[in-house]
């Protein structure tokens, strides 16, 4: 297990160098000076000389990357060029938001995706199997922002039963909160809950045709009881797989559903960000969202190491 | 060659009136090929002809219900939306045609190469650096871009084209190196073949159906990309119409016209329904074991 561990934590720690690299060329070396870029074509040279100044832009290529790369490692991301307020403060506000929203859709596609994968599975060809495999195809179709504004639609403006938009903060309880995450939750959740089901349904198959899913038949077992006691077990692997690659899906797609509902997450942060070229904040939140991918994408293979003993030796 | 329509055997369906009369057997590729068939009729026409100009803004027609005049209805600036529909379906089209052909172009010679070179310095460097830029969703990579280039189709169809060349080198290399191992590339190379030749006469050849297949669903996939990212304004920009953008502008007019943003959302979902499940049976269309084992 050991040389394993070492030999993806090594794997883990280039990804993080090479991804925050590209991000540091992608956006303080392309667009040539950043200062220029951030204050606009009519900004007086003065008052770019003194930004790039404050920004600590004179300083070569590799040692501004050195600065910012310490700064992360001390969990400093600098100074917001627009809200002048260190970078931390305003992620650690909007975390809040982006992080719940997208583990409670990861929480609800698992939830809807497990019963109704093993549905499809264990009645292979029947009605609820076919209803379900036409569904789940329309699911993955269906783009979540579009969901989302059927479901304001629906639920916000003619049932009235949820507000369309904003979030009232956790200070006004916990039930207010949840229920503002509630319909952009559902919305981030059913395209991934159809892929997952779809999943999980073929997994399931794949494991129910194993010799030892008939071992368990021919001992005495009814078909449930294999499936329930056997079969779904080892079907978990890639499924496991899936959900572990939903989450970065799930973050990203947050940025654009957090846009429809209005709520003052990671995403209105970067798309602030965007219009108010503030790169700082853009390259720190985009750091931030790769750094969890890659993190999640690593956990994920520790678990399956964990669950399956023989990936361990086949990958180290 | 089995004669029998309902188990076709393996060559039956490597043979070109086999493939199609299992095509026409399979209700999802029909199904599939129709919607697909009827956006890219509708993307095409919009060049010659739409009911209604699109650039005409007619103030006094703003926010109709759908009627026979008006199949969508029209929008807040009186524009006719089933024109509009039309004519963002060839945005659409568009972005995700180039962004695709961008993955195969740059993703198909890095996998065969990293397959032929299997196991060098070479091939790692291709498949980590593909190990990268999959960890980096296509979203946040077109929020980078544009962040610094600015908004635009152009920085869309760059976004998305360099999602998809890991996804089609990973693909090219993992069905490359199993075609390697074959008694006819063995031939080839003792026949005094080079690997660039190889790859091209031999390997390419035998993994094109899988590349159609992929290239289908990422096709879909780029449809979808474009909409989110025309739908938070980092898409196409106005005023060329296309379906993210036209939801973006509902959104604000949800109370009052709903309609505006339930046909621009339909097309966006009909048009990758297709596309999904013209891959789906293709994938068993190609693959005999596949058909039987469902």
């Amino acid at each position: 297990m050991l040389p394993f561990l070492i030999k993806r934590l090594v794997s883990l720690c280039l990804s993080l160098v090479a991804a925050s690299l590209v991000i540091f060329f992608v956006i303080e070396v392309v667009p040539g000076d950043p200062a220029s870029f951030m204050l606009g074509m009519n900004a007086e040279p003065d008052t770019v000389a003194a930004l790039r100044d404050s920004l600590g832009l004179n300083a070569s290529i590799p040692l501004r990357y050195w600065q910012w790369v310490s700064g992360l490692l001390q969990g400093e991301f600098g100074t917001s060029y627009t809200y002048k307020v260190p970078v931390r403060e305003l992620i650690a506000d909007r975390i809040w938001v982006s992080l719940p929203l997208a583990a409670l859709a990861l929480l609800l596609s698992t939830l809807i995706a497990f019963p109704v994968g093993v549905i499809a599975a264990a009645r292979r060809n029947s009605p609820a199997d076919v209803s379900i495999m036409g569904v789940t195809q329309l699911g993955i179709a269906v783009p979540n922002f579009w969901f989302a504004m059927l479901l304001v639609m629906f639920f916000a403006i003619t049932l009235r039963w949820f507000s369309a938009g904003g979030f009232p903060g956790w200070d006004a309880g916990l039930f207010a909160g949840l229920k503002a995450l509630t319909l952009p939750a559902v919305a981030l959740a059913l395209p991934q809950a159809s892929i997952l089901a779809r999943v999980m349904r073929s997994s399931l198959l794949d494991t129910l045709g194993e010799d030892f899913v008939r071992t368990a038949r021919a001992k005495g077992l009814s078909q449930r009881q294999a499936l329930w006691r056997h079969a779904l077990r080892n079907a978990l692997i890639p499924v496991l797989t899936i959900i572990g690659l939903q989450f970065s899906f799930l973050l990203a797609g947050a940025i654009i559903i957090e846009n429809v509902f209005f709520l003052p997450g990671l995403g209105r942060l970067v798309f602030q960000g965007i219009t108010q070229r503030d790169l700082i904040v853009v390259k720190s939140v985009i750091f931030l969202l790769v750094f969890a991918v890659i993190l999640v994408t690593f956990i994920v293979d520790m678990t399956y190491a964990i669950v399956d003993p023989r990936l361990r030796r086949a990958r180290a | 060659m089995s004669e029998s329509p309902a188990v076709p055997k393996q060559n039956d369906a490597a043979t070109r009136p086999g493939l199609i009369r299992v095509a026409l057997q399979s209700p999802s590729f029909m199904v599939g090929i129709v919607l697909t068939l009827c956006f890219t009729l509708a993307a095409l026409v919009s060049f010659v002809w739409t009911p209604f100009d699109v650039t005409q803004l007619v103030i006094s027609d703003k926010l109709k219900t759908p009627s026979g005049l008006h199949w969508f209805g029209t929008d807040n600036f009186g524009r006719d939306i089933f024109s509009m529909v039309m004519v963002g379906a060839r945005t659409s089209i568009a972005v995700a045609l180039i962004a695709v052909s961008i993955g195969i172009c740059a993703g198909v010679p890095l996998g065969l190469l990293a397959a032929a070179r299997h196991g060098s310095l070479l091939d790692e460097v291709i498949m980590r650096t593909n190990d990268l830029v999959f960890a980096f969703p296509a979203l946040l990579m077109a929020i980078m871009i544009t962040a610094v280039f600015g908004p635009g189709a152009i920085n869309a169809i760059i976004a998305i084209g360099i999602f998809n060349i890991p996804v089609f080198a990973r693909l090219a290399r993992g069905a490359a190196l199993s075609l390697w191992t074959r008694d006819y590339v063995l031939a080839a190379r003792v026949s005094g073949k080079g690997p660039a030749r190889i790859s091209a006469e031999h390997i390419l050849p035998n993994i094109t159906n899988l590349l159609i297949v992929q290239g289908t669903i990422q096709f879909s996939l780029g449809i979808l990309a474009e909409a989110g990212l025309a739908y938070v304004g980092l898409g196409t920009q106005p005023p060329l119409p296309s379906w993210g953008r036209m939801l973006s502008d509902a959104q604000t007019m949800i109370y009052i016209a709903p309609h505006m943003a339930i046909f621009p959302g339909l097309a966006i979902v009909f048009t990758v329904l297709g596309l999904n499940l013209m891959g789906d049976g293709m994938r068993d269309i190609f693959d005999p074991k596949l058909r039987r084992a469902r």
